[in-house]
């Protein structure tokens, strides 16, 4: 660790394995549910688990985006923090409101909470992954703008990289695009029309460039290419996904009220999303093939081509799958969606943000690298969190196809719960994998309290 | 990637290349904006305050945990937005009201306690949605 003020990483990185373990505890409960559909009733319903699933994905990756970012910039532009204080003043405020947030959620009847906090004033509860109540809202952008703050400031001070600029393009865009959750219109066609302008611009837009600044930073350390060509490399990427992401957010226009044209571009141009993860995984073995140093922290090595690799299968082959209209007529809203989800959030968001946990932890800690011991743990939880999510997945599109049958496709149709009642295998396999997945995620924790001998930083 | 191909081409072609399909996007969005009109039963919607009302107990329910609704949200519970074709409003809300069924291993819906004028608003929403042109998605009425 080159600076002092990077050390605020640290609160946010480990804020974010927590809620981690938050979020695939409540991901069990959900996935068997899908089960013994009475399984905690009326304890935890259905929805109340998978709001707790969803949001918690959401906050902590955006803590992990959060801590790898005041590693980042201090480093790249060669100076301390603005404001170290500011940055661990707003790690308490977002942990608080995150769990006051969470508590809500499980203690109280959703339409007590949204009662409780004033809905009605300014409606923009009850729509899917925002169903924050207002205030928390307007607390994260409260968050958000002085992060932004602490960071831009910390950036005019210092050198300007390639890097810091496209993650702080991609940091300004994330929150920006959070704004359009405060927009809820009655006609629910411009409602459903705008929501995505939050959940499409961020996962398959802007969160794509705080991917690629944050790999492009871990590849330069461990590999010791030069920066000129990473930096390359890394504005390539993101021409790529900008130009086919934003009018690729086109091909959720396809049943939800708005015109025909949306099939034709939404088809064509999310067709072309894939490539720029392609050009990601190449990108990242690319670099690790032409490295000029033998990183100790093999691990975070790991991480960076995991990445790459997830990324592309996630996000963009099992996207490609369903996203021409013609196909999207029948997969729209089923278990494919879902496995896709699954594997693209893992792929990209989650594997980037432990690939700067990897790398910048041990730094924080005062060593070049954990111990080899340590290491094999962290390596054995990549590997049983990785499969069971290709597991997770493969599970999820092989039920998704029955269904899409018996339910979309047969001579007789079914009707959606006895359909539901045909997948349990699938269902069953899936929780299997989820088990394994917490396996993964407990030899992850482990593995930061495993002792053996370290190198200093 | 070397010779006339700098960083600084590289950085350019990013943001010449966003910004153009950036406008693109928005240009396709206005377009959007005239067309709408023909197809999202804003008429009905004017007309109505039930239906803005049953949009608010859908969302302070939130409904979209478990159903989807143009086939968004989630995928634990029918699709809700042709439940009006599919089931009619008396069915709806003897079903709402009726819940949770209590059957061991079934899926269970909480009891909302949805008032008289909640439940028809709701149906009134449902009513609005089931007749908005979605290009005949779903492929079916199962949903």
């Amino acid at each position: 660790m080159q600076y002092q003020s990077q050390a605020v990483a640290k609160y946010y990185f480990v804020g974010a394995i927590g809620l981690f373990v938050a979020q695939i505890l409540f991901g069990l409960i959900m996935g068997l549910q899908y089960v013994i559909g009475d399984f905690l009733f009326p304890e935890i319903p259905f929805n109340v688990a998978r709001m707790v699933h969803t949001n918690a994905l959401i906050v902590w990756l955006l803590m992990g985006f959060m801590g790898s970012a005041y590693y980042l910039i201090p480093e790249e532009s060669e100076t301390e923090l603005y404001s170290p204080k500011l940055a661990v003043a707003m790690f308490w405020i977002f942990l608080v409101a995150a769990a006051a947030t969470v508590a809500g959620y499980l203690l109280v009847p959703y339409a007590g909470l949204a009662k409780m906090t004033g809905n009605d004033l300014w409606p923009t509860m009850g729509r899917e992954f925002l169903e924050q109540p207002t205030i928390t809202k307007l607390g994260i952008v409260v968050v958000a703008l002085a992060f932004l703050f602490n960071l831009t400031m910390t950036m005019l001070k210092g050198r300007k990289t390639a890097i810091s600029l496209v993650l702080m393009i991609g940091l300004w865009g994330l929150s920006i695009f959070f704004l359009f959750s405060f927009y809820n219109p009655d006609n629910i066609v411009k409602d459903k029309f705008f929501w995505w302008w939050t959940v499409h611009l961020w996962v398959e837009g802007v969160w794509e460039l705080i991917l690629g600044a944050i790999l492009a930073f871990v590849l330069i350390k461990v590999t010791g290419v030069d920066r000129e060509v990473i930096e390359k490399w890394l504005y390539v990427i993101i021409t790529l996904t900008l130009i086919t992401g934003i009018i690729g957010t086109g091909h959720h226009y396809y049943w939800i009220g708005t015109p025909e044209y949306w099939q034709w571009w939404g088809s064509i141009f999310s067709a072309l999303e894939p490539i720029p993860f392609f050009a990601m995984t190449l990108f990242a073995f690319n670099m690790v093939n032409r490295r000029r140093r033998e990183h100790p922290n093999k691990a975070a090595t790991l991480w960076a081509l995991g990445t790459g690799v997830m990324s592309f299968l996630g996000a963009g082959v099992w996207g490609f799958l369903h996203t021409l209209s013609p196909v999207n007529y029948y997969t729209h809203g089923t278990q494919i969606t879902a496995a896709h989800g699954h594997m693209a959030f893992y792929g990209a968001y989650v594997m980037v943000v432990l690939t700067m946990i990897s790398y910048a932890m041990p730094l924080m800690r005062g060593r070049a690298a954990n111990s080899n011991k340590a290491q094999v743990m962290e390596m054995w939880s990549f590997w049983l969190m990785t499969v069971s999510i290709v597991f997770i997945t493969l599970f999820l599109t092989a039920a998704g196809i029955l269904q899409i049958w018996l339910q979309r496709v047969a001579a007789v149709p079914m009707s959606f719960m006895d359909t539901q009642a045909q997948l349990s295998l699938f269902y069953w396999l899936r929780e299997g994998a989820g088990v394994i997945f917490l396996i993964g995620l407990v030899v992850y924790i482990v593995s930061f309290f495993c002792k053996g001998e370290t190198a200093k930083a | 990637m070397s010779g006339t191909f700098t960083t600084s081409t590289a950085r350019n072609i990013f943001f010449g290349g966003t910004i153009f399909f950036a406008l693109v996007f928005l240009a396709l969005t206005f377009q959007n904006e005239q067309i709408i009109p023909q197809r999202d039963q804003r008429a009905q919607l004017a007309a109505n305050p039930s239906i803005a009302a049953g949009k608010k107990v859908w969302e302070n329910n939130q409904c979209i945990g478990c159903h989807t609704l143009f086939g968004e949200g989630a995928y634990f519970a029918p699709e809700l937005g042709n439940v009006y074709k599919r089931r009619g409003p008396e069915f709806i809300k003897a079903w709402i009201a009726a819940q949770p069924t209590h059957t061991p291993g079934r899926r269970q819906m909480p009891q909302f306690n949805l008032t008289d004028k909640q439940l028809d608003d709701l149906v009134a929403f449902f009513k609005y949605v089931s007749e908005i042109n979605t290009n005949n998605w779903p492929p079916n009425i199962e949903g």
